[in-house]
């Protein structure tokens, strides 16, 4: 187990920046996901991590030690990588016992802990075939019994959910959130699925473009998303945004009028989320353009005098058909600065339900 | 008058297309040549090509009569291993995995400097070789080794087997380097940080990740190259021309001599008749112990019958 502390980490590839000078702490025993989109870095920081990178800049520390010059084979970091990475031709027990080749660990020790790992991971009927005998769900299983099997310090897993199928995954994420619990191993989880990083995590840092945009529980991100990208990365269907301007108590966005609690000015951004948006009753008029039934909820997609908006109902019925007109309601709207992207402070839209 | 040509159904014509030429070219080049050579082993043809009877003393000189071929057969055999151990699968080896490891323009650069021998004439390679070892002190061994204050060395007459080995090793490294290089090319990068992640040092990842993964391509470069090496014999003509004496006379070069130097064609198509039945079993065996029928698969494209 160890306490994680990146200080000023970047990792730059000739004049290409990958990850920009990071700072982050990772406390002793903690679960937590690094997310966003593809080519953010976040895999970069895992590498760098696990001593695969090295990295240009900065101190990687683990419980108050640096380690950017220790090899990755001394770190005693466990990872599961996206494609597994198993060894193909050695059998299922061999790729679990291959990190303890490397250690001072007897021949019967290893086997005992390896097979003790598989049953951890429930693979204890697979141990003599070959990966490429294994669904992905079961290879998944191996990489994991294979990095936890040196007890190690730091669990990093990359994007270990992705190649499974949906229902696997689901029971995936609360086995390895499981396991985690039980082990208490600093873990961290890359990942691009929102869902996967808030179940899963005790914390999540969202990162774009090589920065950490915020970093935060799962509802700190949902709720108080500190930038427009959080805000729109976060949460399906993705958050409205408007454009609009503020002028003290007044906002304006496309042709209607809205207040203010609180008081700002000049070009804002108006983000409300679909469910904030309450049908049949409120202030505001407005078209339904068109309906998608989810099952236990349904999406409207309307056409108001604010622009056309994403609206998120619960129950499986549509209660407006397409070209219905209807009366609707604003919940909780946030405001942004346009130009630095960032939220701003003390200044929410006035709930104007009734 | 109109002819009622019958067209050839489809799948002939397909077939005829598609493995005429491979055929033709097949038959003239190789099956019609084995059947000359069948053909002449068995008759008593000499330097005036003329044919008076059918025998079997070919036969029986090379399987009792040839006291020289004890002797061929164990330069053969060292040459063939040598070669084939140090240069052709070892120094390729070594080649791949330390230019794979070099940062790519570094590796291609010296990938490339190794190549340079195949690309040059083989007459060329050869005088240049004969330079390099020639025993006066114009030799470039020797003028190194009087540059540095040693005596003149003769590698020729006194190492031959040490200079075909190494002429033909220079050459012949190149052809398993390009091969095992694409090969580790194509080991997925994840494997090598898995593996660096579990403690692995380099050896031991080039022992359990690399070697494991270019196996194929490693038991191929031993059967095609060993085979290779049995019947080529070019650049040992060209630089010791077989000698001192026969200290450097391979089986093929053995055959080259009794049928085109000694006028033995008779003899000489024996000879050769011989090598091609060494070379099948060799292949044969090969094949078992590497276990090649693994790796040969099912066609991917369905075949209409």
């Amino acid at each position: 187990m160890a306490r994680i502390e990146l200080k000023g980490v970047a990792k730059r590839w000739g004049d290409v920046t990958a990850v920009e000078p990071t700072d982050l702490a990772i406390e002793d025993g903690e679960f937590v996901a690094i997310l966003g989109p593809s080519g953010c870095g976040k895999s970069t920081t895992l590498f760098m991590l696990a001593g695969i990178y090295v990295p240009s800049d900065g101190q990687i520390l683990f419980d108050g030690a640096e380690v950017n010059d220790v090899e990755a084979r001394d770190r005693n970091v466990g990872i599961v990588f996206q494609s597994y990475a198993l060894y193909p031709h050695m059998s299922v027990l061999d790729n679990i016992k291959f990190p303890l080749r490397f250690k001072k660990v007897g021949a019967d020790e290893a086997e005992r802990r390896a097979r003790s790992a598989a049953q951890l991971v429930q693979v204890s009927e697979l141990l003599d075939r070959r990966p490429t005998q294994l669904s992905g769900g079961q290879q998944q299983r191996v990489a994991l019994a294979r990095a936890l099997v040196k007890e190690p310090k730091l669990l990093l897993l990359d994007e270990p959910l992705s190649n499974l199928d949906a229902s696997l995954r689901l029971t995936m994420r609360s086995e390895i959130r499981g396991l985690q619990r039980k082990l208490g191993v600093t873990t961290i989880l890359v990942t691009h699925d929102q869902v996967e990083a808030t179940t899963m995590a005790d914390r999540v840092i969202c990162m774009s473009k090589g920065r950490i945009e915020q970093v935060g529980t799962a509802e700190d991100l949902y709720h108080r998303p500190g930038s427009l990208f959080v805000a729109s990365f976060i949460g399906s269907p993705p958050i409205n945004l408007l454009e609009g301007s503020a002028s003290g108590r007044a906002l304006r966005v496309g042709q209607a009028e809205l207040a203010l609690a609180g008081e700002c000015g000049g070009a804002v951004v108006l983000g409300v989320r679909p469910e904030q948006i309450t049908l049949g009753s409120g202030p505001l008029r407005g078209r339904v353009v068109d309906t998608e039934a989810h099952g236990r909820e349904t999406f409207y997609h309307l056409d108001t005098p604010l622009g056309p908006l994403r609206a998120l109902e619960a129950g499986a019925k549509a209660r407006f058909a397409m070209g219905d007109a209807l009366t609707f309601g604003l919940g909780h709207g946030l405001l942004f600065d346009p130009d630095t992207t960032r939220r701003i402070d003390g200044c929410v839209l006035e709930s104007a339900v009734q | 008058m109109a002819f009622a040509i019958r067209p050839l159904s489809r799948s002939t014509a397909d077939r005829v297309l598609f493995l005429g030429p491979a055929v033709a070219l097949l038959a003239m080049f190789f099956l019609v040549p084995a059947i000359i050579d069948v053909a002449i082993a068995f008759t008593d043809m000499g330097r005036n090509l003329r044919v008076s009877e059918y025998t079997t003393q070919n036969v029986a000189r090379m399987l009792g009569g040839d006291s020289r071929l004890t002797g061929i057969m164990a330069v053969t055999l060292t040459y063939v291993l040598a070669t084939l151990a140090i240069f052709n699968v070892g120094y390729g080896l070594l080649l791949a995995l330390l230019t794979t490891a070099l940062p790519d323009r570094a590796g291609a650069f010296f990938r490339a400097v190794w190549i340079l021998p195949r690309m040059s004439p083989s007459v060329v390679y050869a005088l240049l070789w004969t330079w390099v070892v020639a025993p006066t002190e114009y030799g470039l061994l020797n003028q190194v080794l009087a540059g540095l204050g040693f005596p003149a060395v003769d590698p020729k007459s006194n190492a031959p087997m040490l200079v075909i080995v190494l002429a033909n090793g220079f050459i012949g490294a190149s052809f398993g380097m390009i091969i095992f290089t694409s090969a580790i090319r194509s080991i997925p990068e994840h494997l090598f940080h898995a593996a660096r992640v579990d403690g692995a040092g380099e050896l031991a990842i080039v022992r359990h990740v690399t070697l494991p993964a270019i196996r194929w391509q490693l038991s191929f470069v031993t059967i095609y190259q060993a085979l290779s090496l049995m019947v080529s014999f070019e650049y040992i003509w060209l630089i010791t021309n077989g000698g001192p004496f026969f200290d450097t006379t391979v089986y093929a070069l053995y055959v080259y001599r009794r049928a085109f130097e000694n006028g033995q064609y008779a003899y000489g198509a024996a000879l050769a008749l011989g090598l091609v039945v060494v070379g099948m079993i060799m292949a044969m065996v090969m094949w078992r112990f590497f276990d090649m029928r693994a790796l040969l698969q099912r066609p991917r494209i369905e075949a209409r019958r």
